[in-house]
């Protein structure tokens, strides 16, 4: 069989062959680099996944009990896809997906188109639209439970300012309103990394094009169609896999603000393991969930991939 | 007119959203200011929220005073593990990101495929690096380079997410007794493929003769890292700090899990016990998240451009 000769820009390595005990230190030289980083990486990530697999075929606990641990075959994954509590927190999560995806995508999109426009004081507008993002999450958490007090919150108060004259909303304590309130504290948090991301492919596109549109006589719309949002197609689907990817990720949110109630109607998937494996030391069943979480997230994102074209 | 009104427009929706980002901070500040609890109580949702009476400090007081919930030893706690992963994480990083871009070891092609495996984006921004990555251990014009991201994309689409992690890693540390320690909250996030990706690029592109040169002077690998490569690789360095940083003080799920008591425990799991335990005290809680921002702020108006172009560099993971 011949293979195909190399390309010449493809560069050998540095230097002539080496005599053996050069190479012996070069060895030493080399090792010393890769190591620290190879280890760390087998022990902290490739370890650990390896385990969630294995322990997910066991009713291994958290803290060791005289019982010897055993296999118990595919008892846990039969047992989680059994579990209503299982499934409320499933449909939870895909819930707030599908609720926060759209949302911070138009945000940030509209914010980063108003960002790249030439408007006053730009630099003023975009040091403050990054302020989430800078403020650790938990105090985003702290400041909304503030916002979202009943029955005469600031929430609530701009509300009745606006002609609600309903008693008040119970963003947190109320099972319809609780995964609403949640998204809209999770978009305000987080719409500004989308936005950078869509900043920088809106500065991607070269200004010539929407010169010929103007000349073709496209009105603002046509434009944006045409030349905003396809131009902007490969940060499209970076922008969505990673955004689903953040939002299947829920935690700290409900974890803090709502404990999963009321009526489990914002447990999600990492608050359902993180309650069986951590709360309640089922390491085996949790490490189930864990590959079931992964899959999901995995085969949710080749999905995406899948059906969204490109070139 | 109707023309001056549409180019205005877009300011005033800017100072829209630039209102709906400041209204909950500056709350958060100006609460923070009222020692009156009882008042707050009655006027969070009011305007006197923005305007309190009477200002003083005497909230800021309280929290840095409060002997169940040592503010200053939570920042410390925090400032330890940001500096651990960050520290750390660079020179490791960096040195194995080196290695794979100018050693000659065969393990280069398992390692770059680890790397890869663990770290495949679906994103066309990462084709144009992934060849490159290729091209230099020789896979280009093979079948490997054809077979391997795909396979690697099937294995790992984004990245394993750290969640599905958390279980078995805390399963590991409590065995070996790891919990309740700054080491937990450094090592298993030291390594990380991200950052190797980053310096492996940045690596890759320094001048042949450079690396050359060097190694004629009778320097090892090593040497050369750290007397060339590192220095050299300081945007490098920055981006990776600042996200770093931002990590670090963000991050709840595992710390919750690993610690125990104020010893080893960060401010952001100190926060969210404060705010469950002080429900009733805005004006304490609101202190407390003031504290907990100001650094993280001041960080940030300091290095604002570098924090924004880090920001949009990580654009290619996120």
């Amino acid at each position: 069989m011949i293979r195909p000769a190399r390309p010449s820009s493809v560069p050998t390595p540095v230097g002539a062959p080496l005599r053996r005990r050069e190479r012996i230190t070069e060895w030493l030289n080399e090792g010393a680099l890769i190591l620290p980083a190879a280890i760390l990486l087998l022990v902290f990530l490739i370890g650990p996944f390896v385990m969630a697999g294995v322990l997910s075929f066991t009713n291994e606990r958290l803290i060791p009990r005289p019982i010897p641990t055993r296999f118990v075959g595919f008892d846990n994954y039969a047992r989680a896809l059994g579990d209503p509590d299982f499934w409320q927190a499933f449909r939870n999560t895909f819930y707030f997906a599908m609720l926060v995806v759209p949302l911070q995508l138009s945000i940030s999109l509209g914010s980063a188109m108003l960002l790249n426009a030439k408007i006053h004081a730009r630099s003023f507008f975009r040091t403050v639209t990054l302020l989430p993002l800078v403020t650790p999450i938990t105090v985003v958490i702290v400041i909304w439970a503030a916002l979202f007090q009943i029955p005469d919150g600031m929430l609530n108060n701009l509300l009745r300012l606006f002609g609600y004259d309903g008693a008040y909303i119970n963003w947190l304590g109320d099972a319809r309103w609780a995964m609403p309130s949640i998204v809209l504290l999770s978009a305000w948090a987080t719409f500004p990394f989308q936005m950078l991301i869509y900043l920088a492919g809106l500065q991607e596109i070269p200004v010539e094009r929407y010169e010929a549109a103007r000349i073709d006589g496209a009105n603002a719309w046509a434009q944006f169609r045409h030349i905003t949002f396809t131009g902007l197609r490969n940060v499209h689907v970076f922008v969505l896999i990673t955004t689903t990817i953040q939002a299947f990720k829920l935690f700290v949110q409900v974890d803090l603000l709502t404990r999963g109630g009321p009526l489990g109607s914002t447990n999600t998937l990492v608050r359902y393991m993180v309650q069986e494996g951590y709360s309640s030391q089922r390491i085996g069943y949790a490490s189930a969930v864990a590959i079931l979480f992964f899959v999901l997230v995995a085969g949710f994102a080749l999905l995406q991939r899948a059906l969204i074209p490109n070139d | 007119m109707t023309r001056r009104l549409a180019r205005l427009l877009p300011t005033l929706i800017a100072t829209l959203l630039a209102f709906v980002v400041l209204v909950p901070l500056s709350m958060m500040f100006t609460v923070s200011l009222n020692p009156d609890e009882s008042r707050i109580q009655i006027t969070l949702g009011t305007i006197e929220a923005f305007v309190p009476h009477v200002v003083s400090l005497e909230n800021y007081r309280e929290v840095l005073a409060d002997p169940h919930q040592p503010f200053l030893r939570y920042l410390f706690n925090t400032l330890v593990v940001v500096a651990g992963i960050v520290g750390f994480g660079l020179v490791v990083n960096a040195a194995a990101a080196f290695a794979l871009a100018w050693g000659r070891g065969p393990y280069r092609k398992a390692f770059v495929a680890t790397v890869i495996a663990v770290y495949v984006i679906p994103g066309e921004s990462l084709v144009l690096p992934l060849l490159l990555m290729m091209s230099r251990i020789g896979w280009v014009d093979s079948y490997q380079v054809q077979i391997f991201p795909f396979v690697a994309t099937v294995i790992a689409v984004y990245v394993i997410p750290g969640e599905s992690l958390v279980l078995p890693l805390l399963l590991m540390m409590s065995r070996i007794g790891w919990v309740d320690s700054y080491q937990v909250q450094i090592f298993p996030f030291i390594a990380n493929a991200f950052a190797i990706f980053l310096f492996y690029q940045f690596f890759s592109g320094m001048p042949r003769e450079l690396i050359e040169a060097a190694k004629i002077d009778g320097a090892g690998l090593l040497q050369v890292f750290f007397r060339i490569g590192l220095p050299l690789s300081m945007p490098v360095v920055s981006t990776l700090a600042i996200l770093g940083f931002l990590d670090a003080w963000n991050s709840y799920l595992w710390p919750m899990m690993v610690t125990r008591g104020p010893e080893y425990r960060p401010l952001s799991v100190a926060m969210a016990a404060y705010f469950t335990s002080q429900q009733a005290f805005w004006g304490n809680v609101m202190a407390f998240a003031v504290l907990m921002t100001l650094p993280v702020l001041i960080v940030y108006l300091i290095f604002q451009r570098w924090f924004v172009a880090s920001v949009m560099g990580s654009g290619v993971k996120g």
